[in-house]
Formats: structure tokens, C-alpha cells, sequence
């Protein structure tokens, strides 16, 4: 397992998630490091993508799920009772499957949480806007055309448009759900790049189909099998020296 | 041989299968053109009588004068004032309703409102006049010391419970097909739920509601037996929301019994069915442009 003394921006504690009677999640317990890039890898349904909604209780918006077990925020319960869901998903921004900006122009879908969080100057989210937008390499694509809709992008455009929303936030950790999975090679590739310096600045945890995406960006994979993680280790070692039998046999390609 | 045989009853089968939901797409279209022809040819007569000008401008409507006076402007402000009022009325709450039960509540209630507001559009217009007639007439009436309690509002209001249905379930359609993901999103960026549904749901939604409320409009200038019972049936142009109109339908209704065959008087209730028609075509119109604009922009500029 990871060494103790590092940074550790988020925490969760023998987590168990349930939708109604079925228990998605049991006894999770995970150190996610600050500036680092953490892969969340397994077949489908074993509760990859339920923990990565956890972290920012995107699963509040479900009816009948229950989390047991804590998650700490830079050392605060995000599910103790006094903390604001919404100020959660200010600091822990997300990224989504298929890329979801709002038909709205490119301009308005950048504003649109800035607004929310009351900045009205209009200089000030002028360069809010210009400076995510570079942040996510999409800045000279689309300063000309900031007016149109963003539905008129290629869908790898609409994905780094839908990082420089979050990045808009200023959040502290990106969430990012399969980001790459409905996009082509390229626009996967430049992704992926970005990944990488983002990571300077801010916390990435990302779920991923694809292994070897997570053995090229990420320095720590988790590995998720029904609703456990079977192992969570460094990337390198995850993918070259498991120490887990089931991981193996994962990477290899041999079950999932 | 027989496979090739299968093949060919096969094809007769697609064949005539296809010709026969062909014939039935095109027997209803072929019945409303026989309904607008026939329309047309026992309205255009009046105009040989009187101009189209005078007929709906015209502000007297005495059809049965000697010599008759055929214009129905005072029918036209009757149903526009109503439908309008009804609108301020229906608007509102079948839109505020659709987005109650499509966004915020619990999913008992939600059942119970939708059944509700269904059995509402489900009330045969007839006892909805009748309450009109019998309950808020005189309530009417007492309450504000008028003349008469068979008026505007308390048509408006009768329409307006007419519309609500209509509005809500379309409004509702449209606010569910508003993409999950676009709730995802706004609320991962930090919204709450109310600044979720007030900047995204609803924009997103939008063309669908338009559609919804001309189309509440489109079926309160349409509707006949309430304003015929609680209009009041005065044939001038009214003056206040307490005043009694007479709508192009309740007057289509109320004289078509009476006015002798092939007479002036019913020409001109044809020629009333005409505008009638013509209005509520508008809307759907309307409602179609809408509809079709939004979708090929993808609302960009919202």
C-alpha cells in the first residue's frame, strides 16, 4: 500500500454504498495524494464510477441510496450533516462520460458556475473565461467564436470545453468519469495530454475502461472487483508487478 | 420453388400491409379536406352580400334584422379578450404545475397531481359550464354587485381550467425530455436545485413549453359549450372583464339551429367557422415554427 507521509487531499474510510437493498460499494478505504493522478480501473459494475460520484455526492441526487463509512475532504466528512453538497461540488469539479456542455454558446456554458458563485464583475470572468479555456488548451479554437453554440463543436472540443467549465470553478480535485470513452484516438490523445498538466495544479481522479490510458497518465491505479477494491498501489507496479493475483489476471486480460 | 414462393406471398403481404395504413393515413386527411371544402363553400357565399372588411369589422351582429347586419367583430374581441384572459390564467399554473411535478416533487405526490390534472382535461366542457353557471355566476355576482355573473372572467376562468391540462402535460413532456445530463452538469458545477431547473431545465425546455402554451390557447379559442353558457352571449364589444361577450363558437352554436338553409344568417356562421379556423390554424402554426426553430439551433443563444 501507499506510504504514509504524503498529502493526502481525500480520503475515504471503509466506505459502504447502497442503491436500496443492493450494496454497490463495501469497506472502501482509499488515500487519493494531492497533484497526482489516481486511476480507478475493473470491469463494468464493480463500483468504479459509484465511488468516483461519491467523492463530490453526485449520488445525493439518486433516491434511495445510504453511504456508511466517512469521506474526508481535506480532513472534513463530506457526508457529516452540517456540510453543503453544493459547496462540495464547487471544490470537487467533474467530467462525465459523454461530454455534456449545456446548449448554450461556448461563452454562457463557461460562466455558467463562475455566476454561481457570484462573480459579476465582468472583467473579472472575462479572464476567468480566457484563462480556463487556455488552462484546457481550447483557447484558440474557440476565442472567435465564443457566441455560438457549443453544440456546434466536435465532441472532443465539447470534452475540453466541459473540463475548462469545471476548471472555471476553480476546483481543487477534477473528478473525471471515462472522459475519453466516446471520443476518437486523437481527440483521446489530447485529452490525455492535458491530464498531464493539470495534474500541477490540481488533483486528478479518473475512471477508465481502457488500461492503458491508466498505465500512460496515471501515477496510482485502484483496482475494483464487485464493489471492492482489490488493490491500490502505483501504477508502475500495479501494471508490471501486482500483488494480487486477481489484478493480474485483470491486466492480463485473462477475466473483465 | 417454394422458398421462391415465400418469398413473392411475402411480398404481396408487405405490399398490401403497407397500401392499408396508407389508405387510413390518407382517409383522415381526405375527411378534414371534405369538412374545409364544404366549409368554405357554405361560408364564401355571405361575401357576395356584404365585403370581407365589413364582415369583420363590422361591429353590429344582427343576423336576424331586417335588413340584417352581419359583422362579427364584436365575436372576434369576445373570443380573443377570453382566450387572453384564460391564458393569464392557464399559463402560469399549468406551467409552474408541470415543472412541480416534473422536477421537485416526491414521487407519490407526483402521481396523485399527474392523475389529478389528466382527470381535469377529462371533464366534459358541458359540466364545467354548468359549474360556471350555477356556483361562480352568482358568487360573481354577489361578490362585485354586477348585472350579470355570466361574463368574461367567469368565462375566462372555466377556460382557463379547460387549458391547464393541456399546458401541464405538455409542459411536462418537454421538461422530461430535457437530457439527464445537462442536470449532471449543472449540479456537478455547483447549482443547486432550483438554480438547476431556473437556468437549465426550463431553458432547455423552452420550445417544448411554447408549443404547450399555444396550444392551450389554440383549444380555449376552440372551446364552444363553456363560453356558450357562461359568456354571457352579448354581441358588443365589451368594455371591462365584467362584461358579457358572446365567442365566434357560442354564437356558431347558439344560432345554427335557427338560421334558415342557405339563408344569409347561416352563410355568415359558416364564414365565422371560416375565421374561427383560420385563428386556430395560426396557432398550430405557430406552435410548429417554434417548436422546429428550437430545435435546429439548439437554443444556442439562450
Amino acid at each position: 500500500m501507499v506510504t504514509v507521509e504524503k498529502d493526502f487531499i481525500i480520503r475515504t474510510k471503509n466506505v459502504d454504498f447502497f442503491y436500496g437493498a443492493f450494496r454497490a460499494l463495501s469497506g472502501i478505504t482509499m488515500n487519493f495524494e494531492k497533484n497526482k493522478v489516481t486511476a480507478l480501473i475493473g470491469p463494468s459494475g464493480c463500483g468504479k464510477s459509484t465511488l468516483l460520484r461519491l467523492l463530490n455526492r453526485m449520488n445525493d441526487l439518486i433516491d434511495g441510496t445510504r453511504v456508511e463509512g466517512e469521506i474526508l475532504f481535506e480532513g472534513r466528512n463530506i457526508y457529516a450533516p452540517e456540510v453543503d453538497p453544493v459547496e462540495i461540488r464547487q471544490r470537487i469539479g467533474m467530467v462525465f462520460q459523454k461530454p455534456n456542455p449545456f446548449p448554450k454558446s461556448i461563452f454562457n456554458n463557461m460562466t455558467y458556475a463562475p455566476k454561481l458563485a457570484g462573480i459579476r464583475d465582468s472583467g473579472e470572468i472575462n479572464a476567468l473565461v480566457e484563462e480556463s479555456l487556455k488552462q484546457a488548451v481550447l483557447w484558440d479554437e474557440v476565442k472567435d467564436i465564443l457566441a455560438k453554440s457549443a453544440m456546434t463543436l466536435s465532441g472532443g472540443q465539447q470534452q475540453r470545453l466541459c473540463i475548462a467549465r469545471a476548471l472555471a470553478m476553480k476546483p481543487d480535485v477534477i473528478l473525471m468519469d471515462e472522459p475519453t470513452s466516446a471520443l476518437d484516438p486523437i481527440s483521446t490523445a489530447k485529452i490525455e495530454e492535458l491530464i498531464d498538466t493539470l495534474k500541477k495544479h490540481y488533483t486528478i481522479i479518473i475512471v477508465t475502461h481502457n488500461m492503458q490510458q491508466a498505465a500512460r497518465i496515471s501515477e496510482y491505479t485502484g483496482f475494483f472487483y464487485l464493489g471492492k477494491v482489490i488493490e491500490f498501489n502505483g501504477t508502475e507496479k500495479i501494471f508490471t508487478n501486482p500483488d494480487m493475483k486477481q489484478t493480474e489476471d485483470y491486466i492480463t486480460g485473462r477475466f473483465g | 420453388m417454394k422458398t421462391r414462393k415465400n418469398i413473392l406471398t411475402k411480398r404481396t403481404e408487405e405490399i398490401a400491409i403497407r397500401n392499408l395504413f396508407g389508405f387510413f393515413a390518407f382517409l383522415s386527411v381526405l375527411l378534414l379536406g371534405l369538412i374545409l371544402v364544404f366549409l368554405f363553400r357554405e361560408g364564401l357565399p355571405l361575401f357576395k352580400q356584404i365585403s370581407v372588411a365589413d364582415f369583420l369589422f363590422g361591429t353590429a351582429w344582427y343576423p336576424t334584422y331586417d335588413p340584417p347586419e352581419y359583422g362579427i367583430w364584436p365575436l372576434i374581441v369576445g373570443s380573443l379578450v377570453v382566450t387572453f384572459f384564460a391564458c393569464l390564467i392557464a399559463v402560469p399554473l399549468g406551467f409552474l404545475s408541470a415543472v412541480y411535478i416534473a422536477e421537485i416533487a416526491p414521487a407519490g405526490i407526483k402521481e396523485i397531481l399527474k392523475s389529478v390534472i389528466e382527470l381535469l382535461a377529462g371533464l366534459p366542457s358541458v359540466v364545467l359550464g354548468f359549474f360556471g353557471m350555477v356556483i361562480v355566476g352568482p358568487w360573481l355576482q354577489e361578490t362585485f354587485d354586477l348585472p350579470t355573473g355570466l361574463n368574461i372572467a367567469n368565462a375566462a376562468v372555466m377556460l382557463a381550467i379547460m387549458a391547464i391540462p393541456t399546458i401541464s402535460s405538455l409542459s411536462e413532456d418537454a421538461l422530461y425530455a430535457v437530457p439527464r445530463e445537462f442536470k449532471e452538469a449543472s449540479y456537478a458545477l455547483g447549482a443547486t436545485r432550483y438554480e438547476t431547473i431556473i437556468r437549465v431545465v426550463v431553458p432547455a425546455a423552452l420550445s417544448g413549453i411554447s408549443t404547450a402554451v399555444i396550444l392551450g390557447m389554440a383549444r380555449a379559442i376552440g372551446e364552444t359549450m363553456v363560453v356558450l353558457m357562461v359568456a354571457g352571449g352579448a354581441a358588443a364589444v365589451p368594455g371591462g372583464i365584467f362584461d358579457a361577450v358572446r365567442p365566434m363558437t357560442a354564437s356558431i352554436a347558439a344560432e345554427m339551429g335557427e338560421a334558415p338553409f342557405r339563408s344569409g344568417h347561416y352563410h355568415a356562421l359558416f364564414a365565422t367557422g371560416i375565421v374561427l379556423f383560420v385563428i386556430t390554424l395560426a396557432f398550430n402554426l405557430i406552435a410548429d415554427t417554434i417548436s422546429n426553430r428550437f430545435r435546429e439551433t439548439g437554443s444556442g443563444t439562450l
